[in-house]
């Protein structure tokens, strides 16, 4: 993570994303007043439970939404192109975009099978977008295509190159969508969710393997995700959602050591292995269970949400005050963002840097 | 251990797919017991068999070989439910239940709740007549759900409360084991706290033997008394919760544990991932299955046959090597 004050621009920087669908019930609102930004060469974690927005926020950035969704997207995004030049990926013309996805942006998905081309050799697919993007023939693309596998670590390369996606085990096509992805050497990468339907030794394999490539390249990547264990272990920084809003965002480590908004804190004390250590540390017999600290309830849905702060519902320090209006995403110290009015600028004088 | 503390004994039980020289082989000479009263974890990634012993122990699918004794009195008049035909071993279904992972797929949608216990409950003949509708309202109660809950269908509900739905489901027939399969793994992390809280209070007032299938660690290790770990149809090591967790003995448990990303930057790990991926359960490799992937392993590995040794109390473990330390 680049921690020096400079005047390079930040890789990619969200201002107030907002992305609404038409339903046969109205449009709803799925993602509001969403802002980040990404550093150079730096790891963004987007955390959330399933419907808090995390992957209509990298849709949107992609221009990946159905046609027949209708989504309308508010804000801006501004991504610094290799050129240097600054475009607005929410104002770009479909083929300006068309010019960036795959080439200088390029996006993994959670699910290999469903993403690749199942009547497709794996390096035809890879070789599709090199030939697209980098203007490679046919012959320099495969050659360029087995190179990626390589790089990607796929054993017996060569081989694999020839095959369908189905004669590959899970993680091999995981492996597969990241060269796919690396391909044109991207300067961002949208990983949403790339290891959720993976085992545990697969998936820490894939993410050493995320890891090396990013730090050989310095792209940034925007790193999607419910694992709180793999942010913890991978996320320089962290910006949580809730119900398609931005409640908390500051540096990994401080994020973890202090949390300030109520649901981040409730995200935190619910992991087993975080309730289990912390009875340890206050001494409580091994072998007793600690009760976890569950978040009462459940998300509000879309069409039933209330009229202040979204988890308002759900919240052990709510009040009346915070049943009026939507907090905004207020900057406390100079990290961290919390969207929340009990939070108060006391407490982030301890936090650590 | 006296002798009759085992709820559930398996042994050498084995489930192989398809026919012909390479069939799966799905559960290969599986042996472990589960105790009155523990919870049990089974733990091991896709493909270790954890679900298929679950399908087995409830005879939703039936084994190609071995045991599974259970003993519901304690009196040593143990039943080996793999023989007995599914006329016979229906009465104990109601002391077996399941709860599966999915619980969008295990419910009916055109039932009500009220229908899909009441279903439970006609099965075995319980709770007739003017009983029935204060148990159902009972058991929807004792899972965290309210009376009117009842006349609702299952899209009424999310991922969360389906999941207590299908836990009264499994209560209803009054069970004495229960084997939960990925109870959590389709729930958000906010959501399996509740559930894992249930789990955790049912136990203990009803006085339930669980055994516990996942792949989640964390969760296995906050619930669970001792742990089986499973590799491609295999018992790689069994061992009390905490020894397993602090003072691993076979090199996949110690793998898995070091794979597992702990919810802490202060903790950050480089560890060496384990190489390669599952091999094929239809053609294990010969020996010990763990060894294709395995940083200890040696040519001999291949040629030994493995089998669990007690190597401290109430600790077994599959591999042969006693010439190994493993670090932490």
């Amino acid at each position: 993570m680049n921690k020096t004050p400079t005047l390079v621009a930040p890789r990619l920087e969200v201002r107030g994303l907002s992305t609404s669908f038409a339903t046969d019930a109205g449009r709803i609102q799925s993602v509001a007043d969403v802002s980040f930004t990404i550093a150079r060469g730096e790891t963004l974690a987007l955390v959330g439970e399933s419907g808090s927005g995390k992957s209509v926020t990298s849709l949107s950035l992609m221009g990946l939404h159905a046609k027949t969704s209708q989504a309308r997207m508010d804000g801006e995004a501004w991504f610094v192109r290799r050129d240097g030049v600054r475009v607005n990926l929410l104002a770009l013309p479909e083929a300006g975009l068309r010019a960036l996805r795959g080439n200088e942006m390029a996006m993994i998905f959670q699910e290999p099978m469903t993403s690749l081309n199942p009547v497709i050799t794996v390096g035809d697919q890879i070789a599709e977008s090199v030939r697209l993007h980098l203007k490679l023939d046919r012959r320099a693309a495969l050659a360029h295509a087995l190179r990626m596998l390589e790089l990607v670590e796929i054993p017996a390369a060569a081989r694999r190159v020839n095959e369908y996606p189905h004669q590959l085990s899970g993680g091999m096509r995981q492996r597969v969508m990241i060269a796919l992805a690396m391909s044109c050497n991207p300067t961002l990468l949208i990983a949403d969710e790339p290891t959720t339907a993976l085992d545990v030794t697969i998936q820490a394999q894939i993410l050493a393997l995320m890891g090396r490539l990013q730090k050989e390249t310095g792209m940034s990547l925007l790193f999607i995700t419910h694992n709180l264990g793999v942010v913890a272990q991978y996320a320089d920084t962290v910006a949580v959602m809730y119900a398609g809003r931005i409640v908390e965002a500051a540096p990994v480590h401080s994020l973890f050591a202090q949390p300030q908004h109520p649901y981040t804190r409730g995200l935190l004390a619910c992991l087993p292995g975080i309730a289990r250590r912390r009875a340890l540390t206050t001494g409580n017999t091994p072998g007793q269970r600690p009760r976890l600290e569950a978040i009462a309830g459940q998300v509000s849905g879309p069409f039933a949400q209330p009229p202040g702060c979204a988890f308002a519902p759900r919240c052990p320090q709510c009040d009346a005050d915070c049943e009026v209006q939507m907090p905004g995403l207020v900057a406390h110290g100079v990290q961290r963002m919390v969207r929340c009015i009990k939070v108060r600028d006391e407490v982030n004088d301890e936090v650590m840097a | 251990m006296k002798p009759h503390d085992n709820l559930v004994e398996i042994r050498a039980l084995s489930k192989y797919f398809g026919r012909g020289n390479h069939p799966v082989r799905a559960v290969d000479d599986v042996s472990f017991s589960i105790r009155r009263g523990e919870t049990l974890g089974l733990v091991g990634e896709s493909g270790s068999g954890k679900s298929t012993i679950g399908r087995l122990l409830t005879r939703l699918v039936d084994p190609t070989a071995g045991q599974m004794f259970y003993d519901d009195e304690g009196e040593g008049a143990a039943v080996d439910v793999a023989t007995l035909s599914q006329a016979q071993y229906r009465p104990l279904r109601s002391k077996i239940q399941i709860i599966f992972q999915d619980p969008y797929a295990s419910l009916n949608p055109r039932m009500r709740i009220r229908q899909v216990l009441a279903e439970a409950l006609d099965t075995h003949g319980l709770a007739k007549g003017a009983a029935r509708l204060p148990r159902i309202h009972a058991l929807l109660e004792q899972v965290g759900l309210r009376p009117e809950h009842a006349e609702r269908f299952p899209h009424e509900f999310s991922g969360g409360q389906r999941q207590r739905i299908g836990i009264a489901r499994a209560l209803a027939v009054e069970p004495r084991f229960i084997v939960a399969d990925e109870p959590l793994s389709a729930l958000d992390v906010s959501i399996q706290a509740q559930v894992v809280n249930l789990l955790g209070e049912l136990k203990d007032q009803l006085g339930l033997t669980i055994l516990f299938i996942s792949h989640d660690l964390d969760v296995v290790e906050y619930l669970c008394d001792r742990v089986v770990v499973l590799y491609l149809g295999r018992v790689m090591e069994i061992a009390p919760t905490h020894a397993l967790y602090s003072q691993p003995q076979h090199p996949y448990t110690q793998a898995l544990l070091a794979a597992a990303p702990i919810p802490d930057p202060a903790q950050r790990r480089s560890i060496a991932p384990l190489k390669g991926d599952l091999p094929s359960p239809a053609n294990p490799p010969s020996g010990c299955v763990f060894r294709t992937r395995c940083p200890h392993a040696i040519d001999q590995c291949a040629s030994t046959e493995t089998a669990l040794r007690e190597v401290r109390p109430d600790h077994w473990n599959a591999c042969w090597r006693t010439d190994i330390t493993l670090s932490k």
